[in-house]
């Protein structure tokens, strides 16, 4: 799950961390006001969960009344990346000595936490990953231990020669490691850290991921989802349980399993077809939950074509079966259905289909090909 | 011959009496897997398809001489459930469970490196040697002793891939899934590494997806020291960028860990990918006879 910079740096406040004076604002009226209170010149970013933000002129700098007037009118009315901006935040303008970047994340590879740190700030990270790799400095937490004071320093002390500012980002690198920890986070980065010109260090710009498996034991966080910026089937799906990813093809997909599920829209773009979607209903799928995602994939308009593709494990065929013979009376299905069963009660599946006038295959090749057939 | 799981395989099943573990256990001793124990605490004493219960690990490790566990309790419990059996002296712990936070499982990782015991898993289908045991949620019936190791990162995807390799004719040594979270216990690398040593194992196949570099460091061991053939495929391939496919670890972040660079990275090692499901047991079934 992610959050926007505006709520990123909430939490940045609640554990210490420096951020400058801002305010987030919704409307125009609202972004004259605050810029007032906070003081002309003034920074107005667009608040949108995608990088890129600056390039696509989503952040200004607004030197008087009438720039600030100005920018909120065009930053509230864009779109960045296909994602209308609703919100602004209104920032201090910033005096900026230097730029640095700190970010931290698990690594999977080494299965530990890294801090990641950078002389570079206000590049995207990946880009500098790809093009010099050596100017990122990492240093890893002890999985049991924690990240010692000395770790800390080290990231401090990479970063600035000034020791009285290394120490300082030590202590801020200490409360970003306790927070990527206390909130289950995938990502908590600040890009850039800033010195400004009379020594203070600023975050600047925030950004925090939260791991999806965490948000069970953190229901403050879960508070903070901007359901307005996600995919409302998305939302649906997760709340009954359901794993949805929007494409755009004309295939719907229903599938038991996360790996077999992208394997099989990959198979349906193999054989010259697009698939509308990621879905997986998964492991132990009763009726309901079959039924369930039938809703959720007639939503989508651009489905002409509904591909079942089940390989009974624990997914009992004739549940899902059922599900599907359930979800032909009630709700108003109008595409084809091809279906693929196979496994745990594959029999009892069919005898229960047989008159649900639906079109069977034997194997996922076939049933992707009868589909895309269909289309035609 | 086998990897990991066998005939001396002595099990232990954390979470017995809750639907999934008993009901799986009922499949695993219909396999013919030596279910020797369950835990769950406060059910002491019951019995689960003629295995006994008990309270602790530790007590049913000194009553049975349990050498692997299996686990099937909910997320929330499952890291204490791997500590309690790491603490018994259990030197194979086998997580199903799914939804463990990164963040907890870089803890147990660190933590079960220092007991000496090797973690598969979590969200791991299990591990089946074929006609020797079947530990986890694997369907049996579709196994055949064979000669051909499957690794993955997926469940029902293998199910896929081994009943096409079963329908050629051919058969598996040992298939496991090692689990479809960003930290695991065990990656291809480490199955590799036994799969070198297995005489029964000609031939490997390695079913990748989307999300981190496993594929991509595997691919460099494969070529540097491994000596039997390798089969691959990688799922993901139309999935978008920043979008989580199902499995937590399952995501292509900006542009790295995509199934492209999986692919290429196979290719360029030697490592045949199929592009189908199909195509990859075909593969292999050219490659053995």
């Amino acid at each position: 799950m992610k959050v926007h910079e505006y709520q990123a740096k909430e939490i940045f406040k609640k554990y210490g961390i420096m951020t400058p004076k801002e305010k987030m604002c919704r409307t125009v009226e609202e972004v004259a006001a605050a810029a007032q209170e906070i003081g002309i010149p003034c920074v107005i970013k667009a608040q949108v969960m995608v990088g890129g933000r600056g390039k696509a002129g989503g952040i200004k700098l607004a030197k008087d009344e009438k720039e600030v007037k100005q920018h909120a009118e065009n930053i509230l009315g864009m779109e960045i990346k296909g994602i209308p901006v609703k919100k602004v935040l209104v920032s201090e303008a910033v005096d900026i000595g230097s730029e640095a970047y700190l970010g931290i994340v698990v690594d999977r590879t080494e299965k530990k936490t890294v801090i990641m740190a950078c002389k570079e700030g206000g590049v995207e990270i990946e880009e500098i990953a790809r093009q010099k790799p050596e100017a990122i400095y990492k240093v890893y937490a002890d999985s049991l231990m924690g990240l010692m004071p000395h770790k800390a320093r080290e990231v401090g002390l990479f970063l600035y020669q000034d020791p009285k500012v290394a120490f300082e980002c030590a202590s801020i690198t200490s409360k970003l490691y306790r927070l990527f920890i206390d909130l289950d986070s995938s990502l908590a980065e600040i890009n850039p850290l800033v010195v400004d010109k009379s020594g203070r260090l600023i975050a600047l710009d925030a950004k925090i991921n939260f791991d999806d498996n965490g948000l069970f034991r953190h229901p403050d966080v879960e508070s903070m989802r901007d359901r307005e910026s996600e995919d409302e089937n998305e939302l649906t799906a997760r709340e009954q349980d359901l794993s949805y990813v929007r494409l755009t093809g004309s295939i719907g997909c229903v599938v038991n399993g996360a790996g077999l599920a992208m394997a099989t829209m990959d198979l349906v773009k193999h054989f010259g077809g697009e698939p509308a979607n990621f879905l997986d209903i998964g492991g132990s799928s009763s009726p309901e939950k079959v039924m369930n995602a039938l809703r959720i994939l007639l939503k989508d308009k651009n489905v002409r074509v509904i591909f079942f593709n089940i390989f009974g494990g624990i997914t009992r065929c004739d549940d899902v079966a059922m599900g599907i013979l359930e979800a032909k009376k009630t709700l108003n299905i109008t595409q084809p259905i091809v279906t693929r069963l196979t496994g745990t009660n594959e029999d009892k599946a069919m005898e229960i289909l047989k008159e649900a006038g639906l079109i069977f295959a034997k194997t996922m090749d076939e049933g992707a090909q009868k589909a895309i057939a269909l289309l035609k | 011959m086998s990897i990991f799981v066998d005939k001396d395989t002595r099990l232990l099943v954390q979470g017995i009496t809750g639907r999934d573990g008993s009901f799986h256990t009922t499949q695993m001793v219909k396999y013919g897997t030596n279910v020797v124990a369950g835990v769950t605490p406060g059910r002491g004493g019951l019995k689960v398809e003629g295995v006994p219960v008990f309270n602790s690990v530790a007590e049913s490790v000194k009553k049975t001489d349990a050498n692997t566990s299996v686990i099937f309790v909910p997320a929330k419990f499952a890291p204490d459930a791997i500590y309690e059996s790491a603490d018994a002296g259990i030197k194979l712990i086998i997580c199903i469970s799914e939804g463990i936070p990164a963040i907890e499982m870089v803890k147990v990782v660190a933590y079960v490196k220092d007991k000496g015991c090797r973690l598969i898993g979590p969200n791991s289908p299990g591990v089946v040697s074929a006609g020797e045991a079947k530990v986890g949620i694997l369907p049996g019936h579709i196994f055949k002793k064979g000669s051909v190791g499957v690794v993955s990162r997926s469940g029902t995807l293998t199910y896929e891939i081994v009943d096409h390799i079963t329908k050629s004719g051919l058969g598996q040594s040992t298939c496991l899934g090692i689990g479809g979270d960003p930290v695991i216990g065990t990656k291809f690398i480490e199955c590799l590494e036994l799969f070198a040593k297995d005489k029964d194992t000609e031939a490997v196949v390695l079913v990748g997806e989307i999300g981190g570099r496993d594929e991509q460091d595997t691919a460099v061991y494969v070529k540097q020291h491994f000596r039997k053939s390798v089969f691959g495929f990688i799922a993901g391939k139309t999935a978008p960028p920043g979008k989580r496919m199902g499995h937590a670890g399952a995501i292509i972040a900006g542009t790295a860990g995509t199934a492209a660079e999986k692919i290429k990275a196979f290719e360029e090692n030697g490592i045949k990918v199929g592009e189908t499901p199909a195509d990859v047991a075909r593969l292999v079934k050219e490659h053995l006879g």
